[in-house]
């Protein structure tokens, strides 16, 4: 058939009629949403390579090294521990310190997670310009290796827990759902921030003001009996459902016996956990595909 | 639909080649912006910025750079295309656009399979060993971890990085600018490609490595069905390329043989 065709067929047809006539592909077009969650699970092993990759590079000057990733938290706990257990002590918590950790640690995962997801974009356009891969990879790889830091700083807490006198029992089991739905939210919301970073490249100055309030919203640093003293009953509904105070409150359930708790039905909590995790899971994910072509442009 | 062409080909060889010519890249009207920060200059004042967002004018930092402006041509199957043009001229930038790596904002690009883009400029993590980079470059380019343990010792062979003692599990950051080079380039030619889109990658590195890249290209050339060639040494797309295409800021200003347009391109830096 090829021979036979002496005069040109394809003289007259625009460009893109003959693009059509040959069954070419628009350069750089979105995948469908089922097409790009395939992909990107191809492309798993190349997440947890970048992650573990990022996690090195960032120790790689350090002269202690990885020791970091337990020394950091440490540090930290260590540090508030001093203002907030010594200097203004803080006497309606049974084991303070405890209480204290746990919070502190469940709620940096996000912090960290959000901090640098917003610039996992921006911070890698050299990579995105060069080569082709679902961009979700750059987020989804930050959301992981902070993941990593967590489970570094989850040790160091159960330490804690456990040389302040708590007894272990079957509930510190309830700790590892607690810890996938966060990090399942976690991948949502470092998605959502990533294209938003890409966008607006001011979110990165404002991104420490919003986290900070957030932290004080999720009782991390004091008794969350205060929001019930202190809110009229609609606001105190609101910090309730708050995601952070809600991975944070079931991580304390799980691991202390005496912690105060906000919410007063665990169910309530539970249907939360799972709620947020849910909808910033697949709304984080979603939004972001659909930015996809766009990403390259900067 | 490809394969099937060229059996039946072999078939009716006796015939004068008059073969149906089928394209692998259409572009159409294609126009390409950049939104580049300049950094800080003149009206960054907070003032400035308050006034900005009052009246919806853009920040004065962020300027938009025109790269490429509606380009239009038809590459064919089994066609090695040069660009060339000054620099600035937009080549790369039109490259990036075939590859799908950068929108076009008006226009459309059309391809056959997916273009794979062979540069130096593949950045990578600087405070990683080289062997790690290798890895990591691997698997971002879609290969499977049994593949890219396979591969890693020819890549880092290829590049001669560990020519002067073992470099390979040094961090990237400790490499000269001609190694790290070299490693990239080696690792985007690891790849099998349909379209291939190459950069300046020639150019890159000593004699030696130039020899073997020149080498690799060619391979990579008779395994794919059209190729790309930027550069700005005219001898290397004079070797590869019988059509040329020369941009001049951002338009096509000749698109034809390459004995042809190399010319009227010499003729125009010459009088310059």
């Amino acid at each position: 058939m090829a021979n036979t065709a002496l005069a040109d067929p394809d003289a007259g047809l625009t460009q893109a009629q003959l693009a059509a006539r040959y069954g070419l592909r628009v350069a750089g077009e979105r995948p469908s949403l089922a097409d790009y969650t395939r992909r990107l699970w191809t492309y798993r092993h190349f997440i947890a390579a970048y992650s573990n990759a990022k996690l090195v590079a960032s120790f790689s000057n350090a002269r202690l090294g990885q020791l970091w990733q337990v020394l950091t938290p440490l540090t930290n706990a260590a540090v508030y521990y001093l203002i907030f257990g010594l200097v203004l002590k803080q006497n309606s918590i049974p084991n303070f310190i405890a209480y204290l950790t746990a919070g502190l640690f469940i709620f940096n995962f996000t912090q960290t997670a959000v901090q640098n997801g917003t610039q996992s974009i921006t911070g890698n356009l050299g990579l995105i310009r060069a080569l082709h891969f679902p961009r979700a990879c750059l987020p989804l790889a930050v959301m992981l290796t902070q993941f990593q830091q967590l489970l570094a700083s989850l040790v160091v807490l159960v330490g804690i827990v456990l040389v302040t006198g708590e007894p272990l029992t079957v509930e510190w089991l309830l700790l590892v759902p607690v810890v996938l739905l966060q990090a399942l939210f976690n991948a949502g919301l470092t998605m959502a921030v990533a294209r938003a970073g890409s966008k607006i490249a001011d979110l990165k100055q404002v991104m420490p003001f919003l986290l900070r309030t957030w932290m004080y919203g999720s009782g991390v640093l004091y008794n969350v009996a205060l929001f019930e003293e202190n809110l009229p009953g609609w606001a105190t509904r609101l910090v309730e459902a708050n995601p952070m105070l809600v991975y944070i409150e079931l991580a304390r359930h799980a691991l202390l016996e005496g912690a105060p708790l906000l919410n007063s039905s665990m169910l309530q909590l539970w249907l939360y956990a799972v709620g947020w995790a849910v909808v910033m899971g697949v709304g984080g994910f979603i939004y972001f595909w659909r930015g996809e072509q766009e990403y390259g442009r900067g | 639909m490809a394969e099937h062409i060229e059996t039946s080909n072999d078939v009716t060889v006796a015939l004068p080649t008059i073969t149906e010519r089928i394209p692998t890249v259409v572009v159409d009207d294609a126009h390409v912006i950049y939104r580049v920060h300049k950094g800080a200059s003149g009206g960054t004042s907070p003032v400035a910025a308050l006034k900005r967002i009052a009246s919806r004018t853009s920040a004065p930092n962020i300027r938009e750079v025109h790269a490429v402006k509606g380009v239009s041509f038809t590459a064919y199957r089994g066609e090695a295309v040069g660009l060339i043009g000054s620099n600035g001229s937009g080549k790369s930038t039109l490259l990036r656009a075939i590859a799908g790596l950068l929108p076009v904002n008006r226009g459309a690009v059309y391809t056959q399979g997916q273009p794979s883009l062979l540069g130096v400029n593949a950045a990578l993590l600087n405070d990683l060993s080289g062997e790690r980079n290798v890895t990591l470059g691997c698997l971002a380019m879609g290969m499977h971890p049994d593949d890219v343990q396979r591969l890693a010792p020819d890549i880092i062979e290829f590049s001669g990085i560990n020519q002067r003692g073992d470099f390979a599990s040094l961090p990237m950051r400790t490499y000269s600018s001609g190694m790290s080079a070299r490693l990239r380039f080696s690792i985007a030619a690891a790849k099998k490609h349909d379209v291939l889109l190459i950069d300046e990658a020639l150019a890159t590195g000593d004699k030696g490595f130039r020899k073997r890249s020149e080498q690799r290209v060619r391979e990579l050339r008779e395994g794919a069905g059209t190729v790309f060639l930027v550069s700005h040494q005219l001898s290397s797309v004079r070797d590869t390329c019988e059509r040329t295409i020369w941009l001049e800021s951002g338009e096509l200003r000749m698109d034809g043989p390459t004995d042809e347009v190399l010319r009227a391109y010499e003729d125009f830096s010459n009088g310059k």
